[in-house]
């Protein structure tokens, strides 16, 4: 059946109901409610959480948004308390100690903090061992949660807390790692790249279909933080349109190891289309700083060629 | 009929959670304690455990995957020493929060740095104030029956807590002696079915675990906690009670190794009690009336009853194999001083540190204690309350 974002807001009711603390503008609570849509309605789900922005905002004791069973227990291991859960889910079943006919699945949620740094050997663990999760990565390019500070997802010269534009460097002087590289390096049955854009029909498919492909899967949403990047607020998914539009953010997907680009622009915008609204990135228009424009350019083509040959590469017989 | 055999202390830990059969196991090998996940896992391989083993990357995720499985619903228990338990710490406090009663088999050993594979109580020492509920182990048998008796203390409504069972690291672990194993039909009643009221894993009743949890009502869950570590000790010589009854052995707080009319004595845990009890003999065939009291429950700590079973003394020590490093003296010297002040028992007493990086403490080393216990009793001084015996001297 064709997506059809209207249908699925009416079959699907949300699961990470309204009440929460996040921010006006916050790319990261439409990314979760739009992938706890994609379970079936039938379908339990624990849901793993790792400290961070989301966490703090959607369950301040005796409050939750969340309507499924929910687990927060640290920030660096989302992932490994998931696979706990998911261990015992199975050990259980084998029992006969929880009933046959229920299904329960299991997704994990970290920021980028919690997720490209501290919670990465949590995160390779998890997947190595093969547990039946989702992994779902909302990158908003920093530690949010604390007050925007750099972290590995980090977009280089972008201007935050520790990484501060000052007079001498020019905010952060490395470039982002990429996660979603090193996660199709753990030859997963999943892993995807994707953003709440275009009716979130993307974002939407891949949640599916890493919910219901079976062994550990792994999505990298980029989920803009307005306090971090310095847009207004009611330009979220403009901003997301522009990350996709200028291949800052490609949507992929690495199927057994197969890569699809899911959406090649036919006219790739220019960078500055994307840095130009964001404050993080305001240092990089002044006089003289030409160069980092450019530079940031460089580094956006060159990992958008590497994936167009990694797509062909990977599909040859 | 109980079943006689030789074991190993590591040995008998794997063989009580093969009888436990608990449903998650999650383990990251460290010595001394890495041959329990190897036994566990040949148990997992061979099917005579229904358990799922979850060979994690980490103590750290040893411990999260522990926090998880119970959590959802199961019964989890690790294994550890030294730097995995320190690597494991900020988990230990979650776990005791989220009163989840995990197990662990805690095999002592000396925290780094610098690196040291051996025994001593730094380990231990350092997650007394995490919430975990710890028994201590004079050797394998005390380590088995303890485990035993786990469960049955940690998930007690009145309890919900987790539990580390301690034992030495190699002076336990690794030496082989007689233990009388019970039969597994007979631990599987003893230990009984886990039952939780809430978990993750009922989809009929979801629920939401580990908040932000602020101002308004923290210190009221941490005083639950609290609440649920005084109500332990009561539950403890409950469980105890049921395990006499079954076994034979008995257990308490404490043994009180003849105590009775003693003027001086020793407190100490796990295998030194062992070395104690022979120095205490060869005392008392000299005259002089020495006894031990060995710490089998340190958290929570007895106080009035050790307090009691100490007051009458003419002269105490108290033996920490782990130092701790405050200018004042061990931590189970600590606790005893502090239980006997509020006790108003005034006692000479004196903390001996010991055995750390797993010096060898042989009975020499305990009679030294007892001379200069003697020699307080004497003078009436002390000259120096924190003391080292077995260190080396200047120029040795």
């Amino acid at each position: 059946m064709a997506y059809n974002l209207k249908e699925v807001i009416a079959n699907r009711p949300s699961r990470f109901t309204s009440g929460h603390r996040m921010c006006a503008g916050c790319g990261a609570p439409p990314v979760t409610r739009m992938i706890l849509r994609a379970l079936k309605p039938e379908d339990h789900a624990v849901i793993s959480n790792a400290t961070g922005c989301m966490e703090v905002s959607s369950f301040i004791y005796p409050y939750t948004s969340w309507t499924d069973s929910f687990i927060h227990t640290a920030f660096e291991n989302a992932a490994s308390t998931c696979s706990g859960v998911e261990a015992a889910y199975r050990s259980l079943k084998k029992q006969g100690k929880l009933p046959a006919d229920k299904h329960t699945k299991f997704i994990a949620f970290g920021g980028d903090g919690g997720t490209y740094d501290i919670g990465i050997q949590s995160l390779s663990g998890a997947m190595e061992r093969g547990h039946d999760m989702v992994y779902v990565c909302y990158d908003n390019g920093a530690y949010m949660n604390t007050g925007i500070q750099r972290s590995s997802a980090t977009p280089k010269f972008a201007d935050t807390t520790t990484s501060p534009a000052g007079e001498v460097i020019p905010g952060k002087m490395q470039s982002r790692k990429d996660l979603t590289e090193v996660m199709a390096a753990h030859h997963l049955p999943y892993v995807a790249q994707t953003i709440a854009y275009a009716n979130f029909k993307d974002l939407y498919e891949k949640a599916e279909k890493a919910i219901y492909t079976e062994g550990p899967c792994f999505l990298n949403v980029l989920a803009p933080c307005p306090r971090g990047w310095g847009y207004p607020t009611d330009m979220l998914m403009q901003i997301n349109k522009l990350a996709v539009e200028t291949c800052y953010w490609p949507l992929y997907e690495v199927i057994n190891e197969k890569y699809i680009i899911n959406y090649k622009p036919a006219k790739k915008l220019p960078i500055e289309e994307f840095l130009k609204p964001q404050k993080r990135f305001k240092h990089m228009f002044k006089t003289g700083n030409e160069w980092m424009i450019e530079e940031f350019q460089k580094e956006v083509d060159k990992r958008w060629e590497a994936l167009l040959a990694l797509e062909e590469m990977s599909n040859k017989k | 009929m109980s079943i006689r055999e030789r074991l190993s202390g590591n040995e008998a830990a794997a063989i009580a959670m093969k009888q436990i059969n608990p449903d998650v196991v999650a383990a990251f090998p460290i010595t001394p304690s890495t041959e329990i996940p190897q036994y566990f896992s040949t148990f997992v391989s061979n099917g005579t455990v229904d358990t799922e083993f979850v060979a994690v990357e980490s103590e750290h995720s040893a411990m999260s995957a522990c926090v998880g499985a119970e959590a959802a619903g199961s019964r989890a228990m690790t294994a550890t020493s030294a730097n995995g338990l320190s690597y494991m710490w900020e988990m230990l406090y979650i776990a005791s929060s989220l009163r989840l009663p995990i197990v662990m088999s805690l095999v002592n050993r000396a925290v780094s740095g610098p690196l040291n594979i051996h025994n001593d109580h730094s380990d231990a020492m350092g997650v007394r104030d995490s919430g975990w509920i710890m028994l201590f182990s004079e050797n394998n048998q005390e380590a088995y029956d303890n485990l035993i008796m786990a469960h049955r203390i940690a998930e007690n409504k009145d309890v919900l807590l987790p539990l580390m069972v301690c034992q030495d690291g190699f002076i336990t672990s690794h030496s082989i002696e007689n233990i009388e194993l019970i039969e597994d039909d007979k631990v599987k009643t003893f230990v009984g079915k886990y039952e939780p009221e809430h978990y993750l894993l009922n989809s009929e009743e979801p629920i939401a675990i580990g908040p932000l949890d602020l101002q308004a009502y923290l210190f009221e869950h941490k005083y639950q906690q609290a609440e649920a570590m005084r109500k332990a000790k009561k539950v403890i010589l409950d469980v105890a009670k049921d395990f006499e009854k079954m076994t034979g052995r008995k257990y308490s707080f404490f043994e009180e190794y003849k105590m009775q009319d003693a003027e001086i004595a020793v407190v100490c845990m796990n295998s030194t009690a062992g070395t104690t009890k022979t120095v205490v003999d060869e005392l008392r065939k000299k005259g002089i009336k020495a006894g031990m009291l060995k710490v089998r429950v340190f958290r929570p700590f007895p106080a009035k009853e050790i307090a009691e079973a100490l007051g009458n003394l003419k002269a105490v020590a108290i033996m920490d194999k782990a130092d701790s490093l405050n200018a004042m003296g061990g931590a189970l010297f600590e606790d005893v001083t502090s239980s006997m002040y509020t006790a108003k028992k005034q006692v000479p007493a004196v903390s001996y540190v010991y055995g750390i990086g797993g010096r060898d403490t042989t009975a020499k080393d305990i009679n030294e204690v007892f001379d200069y216990l003697q020699k307080i009793v004497k003078t009436g001084e002390i000259d120096n309350p924190y003391r080292y015996v077995g260190l080396r001297k200047g120029d040795e």
